[in-house]
Formats: structure tokens, sequence, C-alpha cells
């Protein structure tokens, strides 16, 4: 069982009447509610809880992109990799990765993840999603309608550009080179271990499912409501013969660990109210451009995960809905250690990443719950999935379990 | 007398066919009614089903003729259409196959643009052209509502001079039953990607640089209180086309909908002149 340690590294400072006041903390949240020198302040202590969290001894660093995003400070993941790479020796840095139709031309990413993977020597783990309906349609322009044939003819140029022996020349539809030849070439071979992050596409299971690459769902919603999709997930597996081994996926979960139940509705209520009330308020119009999920998709009716649907599901949570729906696994740690075992057995997953900062939760809180979730809860969940080889764990860090 | 004067026109039935191009790669669904000169209609964004009462009363004198864009309702191949210029030249062979030479273009918003990109790149398929509040210009002083994304509890306060109107309502009607209604949204996704593709994230795709060429006598139709496009636009589409004429009717961006009547009324009297 490998344990990943994320970080969205959201905006702590909104005002209290952000939901009312404002419509979307994605796409148009005003200028005004940003101080330059608070955020400068967020990335240090970002940047030092990844830090202390492959010091407690997490397999895995996960940051991810967003833009325009005020719980998403993190235009560009690869930033925050590559200083990761001089401050950590051990831990896996997996970036959830490069949105491959943003760039232009895509061998931007290939380029970046082999440097990544050469400064953290064989560290990286290359996630490829297709990105968000707000970062890719709104935030950076991109029509709907051919973002996914640009994703999909990016991935395929990018892959060629780290394994062709030789020089080559790249007629794609969107991009076209006639001279690829990146320097340098990723330190892992063929290359680095591809994840894709999803949300509920059926066409990214089974593409995912084809090409051997591990699928993640990083939910907001937690191991209940998530069990459909992975269900969805294994299903498509099935259907392509490949076996069953959990390592094939990733779930996010936001865990709340204290040394009582009573002590964690204390200490974490407000930080997870926080989260779901402010930085999930996404306005509708903003949720999904037309055309951004396929017809196959659509058909399942299944719903985004933001936009107002998800906002009438949020409204006026407390605590003990957050927990009952699983949303947030929080309490004890024998309350966590026990919803988390299920959470990975109802799943399947081998690549659990627990989102241990949410919302305003200041960087001692952070640290608290870091301290805690890897004193009393890893060591007890590490051993699962035994018998698995783990084929997608980068070689330059510790195979750990699951080899 | 059903034509020209103000009594209400008699609800028609369309025809409805595919007709195919490109070897079947793009073919659409064109409804068409009446007898007479060719009037063709460019639909936008949010008229669901291709049909309204405006086209009866032109259809009393007119041959009129409604493709649905590919992508919406019956009409296919969006996937091999790139551009505008693709949906353009897709359109003018879909006339050549009809038999339509010269026709009266009418369009509203996203069916202007494709009408004026008609009448730009091929004039002698233009006889008139008649644009109801169309798209493809940008101002940033003045920018065009997202309609695209506009969430549809927001829409009739924009798209429609009163959002009360029964011709409001009747827009914003839900089918019953869960499935219906699911089926409803996918249709409405469907018809606005399929636009979308063109004009995403902005509309401004290079028309002004070819609106010069076109000949065809042009009538600008605006609502008067068209909140979704505002009404700086009509004096750049005229200021861009030479001799095109603006007529001001009262309603707002569903102006065809809203006063349909009117609409054809001020159509007609446009084309007979």
């Amino acid at each position: 069982m490998k344990i990943c340690f994320f970080h969205l590294m959201p905006y702590r400072f909104l005002p209290e009447d952000f939901e009312h006041k404002y419509r979307s903390v994605w796409v148009d949240p005003p200028h005004s509610l940003f101080d330059p020198e608070k955020c400068a302040g967020l990335y240090q202590e970002f940047l030092d809880e990844l830090e202390f969290a492959e010091k407690s001894g997490f397999d895995g660093l996960c940051v991810n992109e967003h833009h325009n995003n005020a719980y998403g400070l993190m235009p560009s993941p690869n930033l925050m990799a590559a200083t990761l790479t001089r401050r950590t020796s051990r831990a896996a840095l997996i970036v959830l990765g490069n949105s491959l139709a943003a760039y232009n031309p895509p061998l931007r990413v290939a380029e970046e993840f082999a440097m990544l993977d050469l400064m953290s020597r064989g560290r990286l783990v290359a996630g490829f999603p297709v990105g968000t309906s707000m970062d890719m349609n709104f935030a950076y322009g991109i029509d709907p309608a051919t973002l996914r044939e640009r994703y999909y003819e990016a991935h395929d140029l990018v892959i060629q550009a780290w394994t062709r022996p030789e020089m080559f020349a790249f007629n794609g539809k969107y991009t076209q080179v006639r001279y690829v030849n990146i320097w340098p070439q990723p330190l892992q071979k063929p290359h680095p271990p591809v994840w894709i992050p999803g949300g509920g596409s059926v066409e990214t299971w089974e593409w995912t499912a084809h090409l051997d690459y591990v699928y993640c769902y990083l939910s907001y919603y937690g191991y209940k409501r998530g069990k459909a999709t992975m269900d969805g997930f294994w299903e498509a597996i099935g259907r392509v013969g490949a076996d069953d081994n959990p390592y094939r996926a990733g779930f996010l979960q936001l865990v709340c660990v204290a040394d009582t139940d009573a002590e964690a509705e204390r200490l974490y209520f407000e930080h997870v109210h926080y989260f779901y009330q402010k930085c999930l308020n996404v306005w509708e119009g903003f949720a999904e451009a037309p055309g951004y999920r396929t017809i196959k998709t659509l058909q399942t009716g299944t719903k985004p995960q933001v936009g107002a649907q998800a906002r009438k599901i949020r409204q006026s949570l407390d605590w003990k809905q957050y927990l009952d729906q699983g949303y947030v696994i929080a309490g004890s740690p024998a309350t966590v250690r026990q919803q988390l075992t299920e959470c990975i057995r109802s799943l399947r997953v081998g690549h659990l990443m627990v989102l241990l900062q949410i919302g305003s939760m200041p960087k001692d809180l952070t640290l608290h719950n870091t301290d805690l979730f890897a004193r009393e809860v890893l060591p007890h969940v590490r051993d699962m999935w035994p018998g698995y080889k783990d084929r997608w764990w980068p070689t330059g860090a510790p195979a750990g379990h699951g080899q | 007398m059903a034509d020209g004067g103000s009594g209400r026109a008699r609800p028609v039935t369309p025809e409805s066919r595919t007709i195919a191009i490109r070897d079947g790669a793009v073919s659409f669904r064109v409804l068409s009614a009446g007898r007479g000169p060719h009037v063709v209609y460019f639909h936008s964004f949010h008229e669901g089903g291709g049909w309204s009462p405006f086209f009866d009363r032109l259809a009393a004198r007119h041959t009129v003729l409604a493709p649905l864009h590919p992508g919406v309702e019956g009409s296919a191949g969006i996937e091999t259409l790139e551009n505008v210029l693709d949906l353009t030249l897709a359109y003018e062979e879909l006339l050549d196959t009809l038999g339509v030479g010269s026709a009266t273009l009418v369009g509203h918003f996203f069916g202007g643009m494709i009408a004026a990109e008609l009448a730009a790149v091929f004039p002698e398929r233009a006889g008139r052209l008649v644009l109801v509040s169309p798209l493809g210009l940008w101002r940033d002083d003045a920018p065009s509502a997202d309609l695209l994304i506009l969430p549809q509890d927001d829409l009739p306060a924009v798209l429609f001079r009163d959002p009360g109107s029964e011709a409001a309502r009747r827009w914003a009607a839900k089918p019953a039953g869960e499935h219906e209604e699911l089926q409803a949204y996918i249709e409405s996704i469907q018809r606005r990607a399929a636009m979308a593709k063109f004009v995403w994230p902005l509309p401004d795709k290079g028309i002004k640089k070819r609106l010069h060429r076109i000949t065809a006598p042009t009538l600008l139709l605006w609502g008067d209180a068209d909140r979704a496009n505002p009404i700086v636009y009509a004096e750049e589409w005229q200021r861009r086309i030479k001799g095109a004429a603006v007529r001001l009717l009262v309603g707002g961006h569903m102006l065809l909908h809203e006063a349909p009547e009117a609409a054809a009324v001020a159509v007609v009297e446009f084309v007979d002149r």
C-alpha cells in the first residue's frame, strides 16, 4: 500500500461572507480578495508541510495544476516539484499533473517532466489530466469540443518524445513539429510512470485501462460517493481483460486525525467547512462548458463535482453529515484507521492520496494532523494488498510495500 | 391575406429531410415549408426544434429552408468541421445540393454570423441578407453576454424583453419526467457545444476582415431591449456592410420568438422592396 500526501495549496483568507457575496472561487474570483504578502507566506507554509510529510514517512507527495483558482494557488505544479527535488530525497514526486492540451507545443511537458525526473533521480510520477472545464475552457480559453482530441494527440507526442530512439517529425492535427528531439531525456525507462487523474468520464477509464496507466479519482466527496466511479473504473479494467491489481487505482480522501472524535470536530470543523462552502463555491455557468463532457458520459446522468447540483448537496452540511456521508474521514486514530481501511478495501486502491491540509487549516494544525496520521494511522494500513506488485511506482523512490 | 398584413399566420407543419454532402461526412437535417423564392434561415444557441411561428408567416409567400447546424438534432459531422470557414463551405455545398442559387439569407446571433460569412465568401449566394442581432464582432467596452454558458434559470431575463411573457414562459418550460428532462438537458448541451466550437472563447473569428465583400442589400434587425447583444453592435455591423439598414423592433434578443409577426413583416417588406 502506498500512502501519499496531497496538497491543493488553498488561499486561506477568503472573507467570511465569500460564498454569499461572490459567485465563484474559480475563474472569476476578484483580485481585491488576494493579498500578495499573505500568499508569499502561504507558499513557504505549504512547502514546509510537504517537506514535513516526507520526514513523517509518507511514500509520495502530490501536487496539481489549477488556474484562476482561489483554492489552488498552483498554476505550475512543476515549480513546486522542482523545489521539492532539492529539499526531499526519498518520496515519490507525484505531479497530477500537467494538463497536456494547455501547452503549446506539448513538448514543453515532455521537457519539464524529463528535467524533474533527472533532478529527483527518478522519483517522478507523470500525471496527465485532461484538466477541468474551469481550467481549460474558461481560464485558458480552449474550445471544449476539441479539448479531448488535443489531449490525446499531445499525450501521443509526449510519450513518443520520451521513447523513440531517433529524432522524428510529428504531423498532428493540433501540433506540427519538424524536429522532435528533446534534450534532456527522462531518467526512468521507458519513461516515468503515468497516472491519469480523472473525474467520472467513461472514455478516460477505458483509455487508461487500455494503456495500462494508473487511474486516480480526485474526488472531494469521499469514498462513499466515490464508490460508483471506482466501480465503473474496475468494470472498464475487466472489459479490457487486465488484472485487478489495486495499484492500478488511486483515490483522494480528506482526513482529519485528533486524539478523540470530539477533539477532531473542535479542531477541524471550521476548516472543513471553509473548504466545502468557500473553496467549492463555483458558479454553475463555469462548472462545465458545453461539450466538455462527452455525450456518452452525460448519458450516465452523473453531475459535475461543482456547480448548482453540487451546491445543493453541500449547503448547510454540519460535522456529522460531513462524516456520515464520508466526505471527510475524521476522528480518533482508531476511528480513522477503521474507516480508511474500509475506504481502501471498498474502492480497491493501492495508491491512497490523503488531503490533510484542508481549506483554511493553518500550518501548525496541518503538521499536527500530518504527524498524528503518520504515527497512528499510516503504519496500520501500510500492509494492505500483500502479494500485489506496484508496477506504477517511480524506480528512484524506495519501493517499500507493494513489491 | 396571409402576408404583409397584421393577422396571425396559420401554423405550418414543416417537412423534414436529411441532406448529406461530402459522401456523408456531413449531413444536415433541413426543415422546409412554403412556396416561392427561397429564404434560408440559420438558427442560434437557444432555438431548439428548428421551427417557430416566425417561419409560418414567411412560408406564406416563400420557400423557407431551415437547416440545423451539424451536431444539432439530427444534423451530423461536426467533428469534421474545424472552423468557421469549414462550416461556411459546408453550407455552400448544402445550398448547391438543395438547388438553391441565390436566396434571402436570414440568421439570428450565431446564425447571423454564418449568414454573413456565406454572403461575404459567396456574394452570389445572397440575394438579400437579414441579420437579426448577429454575433461575430467584439468590443471590449460592450461584450455580448456569454449566452453559451448562462444557467437555464438566468437566461430568460437576458434573452427576453419581458421574461414573464408567454413567449418566454413557453421557451423556458421543462419537459415532464426525469428521463425527458435529462434528454432535454443533453440536447441543449449538444446544441450549444456544436456552435461553441466555432466561437469559443470569443466570437471574433475574423469576419470583420470579410464584411466589405458583402454586396447583398442588408437589413440589420434588432430588438430595442436586446440585453444579450448590445445595440452598439448594430452600428458596428452597419459601418462595415455597405448600405446596410438598421431596424429596431419592440423586443429583446429573442425577437423572432417574442414578436414573430412583426419580425416576419419587417423581413417580407425588406425582401419585397
